[in-house]
């Protein structure tokens, strides 16, 4: 198996094989794999990164993964900015980080950089280019947890962390061309993309504003055997019509909690695909995926300890220790694992029979559509109106979006609700994106704050 | 719980209308998220697949949530052997079969 020891991302996804039927593609670009050994995408040499610490922005994910590919081993760190950050983060994700160097297309959250530091530019065209003369240092990969109330986390991995889920046992012919509705710069995207790169095989990255019936449209011009999404990506393409010329063999959900409905209608829209579900988390890594096509996991999975992993139950909450964890954040002072080394991933899971099911977030954290909401965030929004004595928001289960944010309010007498929703509405309006916006709300005389949790699920 | 509203989604003048079919219930529902999300939509009409109907996700979500509160029908809680509904005349279905 690889070795990820002094070999670059370049070296190990060389070392596979380049032959000409690999590729990474995304709407606009298609790029042969083999073509870029001794050509560039950086408007200046590697060297000149040597030991920088470099921030990566693009809307695109195809730059994104060129400039990798590149800069792995010569940087001291690439920080990958999913697209949907918020420029109003960067200041201080660029000081925690040490960032010195912005690679850019002119595009993404830190194209403008917030301060003065050296831009590079980089697109998809390949320029012949020195290649790096040494590639052999461990490159730290900053990764940001996704859609939380302040700014998000910056959790630090190394490629040996990052592809040590890549033994698991699922077996992959070199001629796979995988496919991915995640973006790379996530972590469930970045594991698609490695199992690319290093089982030799092709990849076809999605692409912004793009819907999943395209995507799928290209993917199956593309050839795609094997691709991976949420639940939500997946519900959203079994509601149009899957292209004809779209025959997977593999599918991969991963991201939220999946349910049998969602496994069953998979496994009638692709009745020759291996269907799996997969639990990961940008701090954890993967955990494990599950083939029996059934929802929840089976217990001997969290008993059945091996020498790379091991899980327990603490509290319900599902705790994990592996060579697949990240290292540590940055800048925060967090500890990353709890007194036992092991990362407590906050997602509950509650024991039916063999199986463990998951039941929702510790914290109350509401996952819609895979963008997290923290339920203070939204409270403190609802509770700016000055007729609203408290708030409550939760979620509440969803065969659509897994979840969608509901809030129970007390307001001050003599008004009523119905009298104040539409203002409250506007203000949320004003300052939530979308999916953090309550869509019920609902009048009470009082909150039981201890049983917040517990109305999560209404239908677990 | 004293009082429940959907927040903005339908007013009182509209509850005191007389029961609706299941397929005049879900149409007023997506006519009045459409409306809610600032969302343009497309003629509602059997062979609409709903991707195409300009609602997006969160919308669908809304309107399952909503339906389950005014109807009190709710397809997808306990059969696992469903299909997702791909066109509207599919969504209408599913509901009036979960109905019955």
């Amino acid at each position: 198996m690889l070795q990820p020891e002094h070999r670059s991302l370049w070296e190990l996804t060389a070392r596979v094989g380049l032959s000409t039927r690999r590729f990474i593609s995304d709407a606009s670009s298609r790029i042969a794999v083999a073509d870029l050994a001794g050509c560039g995408t950086l408007d200046a040499s590697p060297e000149a990164l040597r030991g920088r610490s470099v921030v990566i922005s693009s809307t695109r994910q195809l730059p994104t993964v060129l400039a990798l590919l590149q800069l792995d081993g010569v940087a001291h760190r690439v920080l990958l900015c999913p697209p949907d950050l918020a420029s109003a983060h960067m200041p201080l994700i660029m000081d925690e980080a040490d960032a010195d160097v912005v690679v850019s297309d002119g595009t993404g959250p830190a194209a403008e950089p917030p301060t003065p530091v050296r831009i590079i530019s980089c697109g998809t065209a390949l320029a012949p280019a020195t290649t790096p003369r040494d590639r052999s240092g461990t490159t730290e990969w900053l990764l940001l947890t996704s859609g939380t109330t302040a700014r998000p986390k910056i959790v630090v991995h190394t490629l040996a962390s990052l592809i040590a889920p890549l033994e698991d046992g699922l077996s992959v012919s070199s001629e796979a061309v995988w496919g991915t509705f995640y973006d790379v710069r996530r972590y469930g995207g970045l594991q698609i993309l490695l199992r690319a790169l290093l089982g030799g095989g092709s990849l076809v990255l999605s692409q912004s504003g793009e819907t999943a019936r395209d995507f799928l449209a290209r993917a199956g011009q593309s050839g795609v055997t094997h691709i991976s999404g949420t639940p939500s990506h997946w519900r959203r393409a079994l509601m149009s019509e899957i292209p004809s010329c779209f025959s997977p063999k593999y599918v991969r959900l991963s991201g939220e909690a999946v349910d049998q409905v969602i496994l069953n209608n998979l496994a009638l829209a692709f009745p020759k695909a291996s269907i799996a579900h997969a639990f990961a988390s940008t701090e954890a890594g993967v955990a494990f995926d599950v083939r029996d096509g059934k929802a929840g996991f089976p217990a001997t999975i969290v008993r059945g300890a091996n020498n790379n992993i091991e899980m327990r139950v603490v509290d319900g909450s599902l705790r994990i220790r592996s060579n697949r964890m990240a290292s540590r954040y940055l800048g925060n002072g967090r500890s990353l694992v709890d007194e036992d080394g092991s990362v407590d991933t906050g997602d509950m899971v509650e024991l039916r029979g063999d199986r463990y099911y998951f039941v929702g977030r510790r914290e109350g954290i509401i996952n819609v559509g895979g963008l997290k909401v923290h339920p203070e965030e939204v409270e403190a929004v609802i509770n700016r109106h000055p007729d609203v004595q408290i708030a409550r928001v939760r979620g509440r289960s969803s065969p659509i979006t897994g979840a969608i944010v509901v809030a129970d309010v007390i307001v001050r007498k003599p008004k009523s609700l119905t009298s104040i929703t539409d203002e409250i509405l506007k203000t949320c309006r004003r300052v939530l994106p979308p999916h953090k916006i309550p869509v019920i709300m609902r009048e009470v005389q009082s909150i039981d704050i201890m049983e917040s949790g517990k109305m999560i699920r209404r239908r677990a | 719980m004293i009082f429940v509203k959907w927040a903005g989604f339908r007013t009182q003048s509209e509850d005191r209308y007389p029961a609706m079919s299941i397929r005049s219930t879900i149409v007023s529902h997506i006519l009045r998220i459409a409306d809610q999300q600032r969302k343009t939509i497309a003629p509602l009409t059997d062979n609409l697949v709903l991707v195409d109907s300009g609602l997006d996700s969160l919308c669908f979500a809304v309107l399952v949530a909503s339906l389950d509160d005014s109807l009190d029908v709710y397809p997808f809680s306990e059969n696992d052997d469903i299909r997702l509904p791909v066109t509207l005349g599919d969504f209408v279905k599913l509901y009036e079969n979960a109905a019955t």
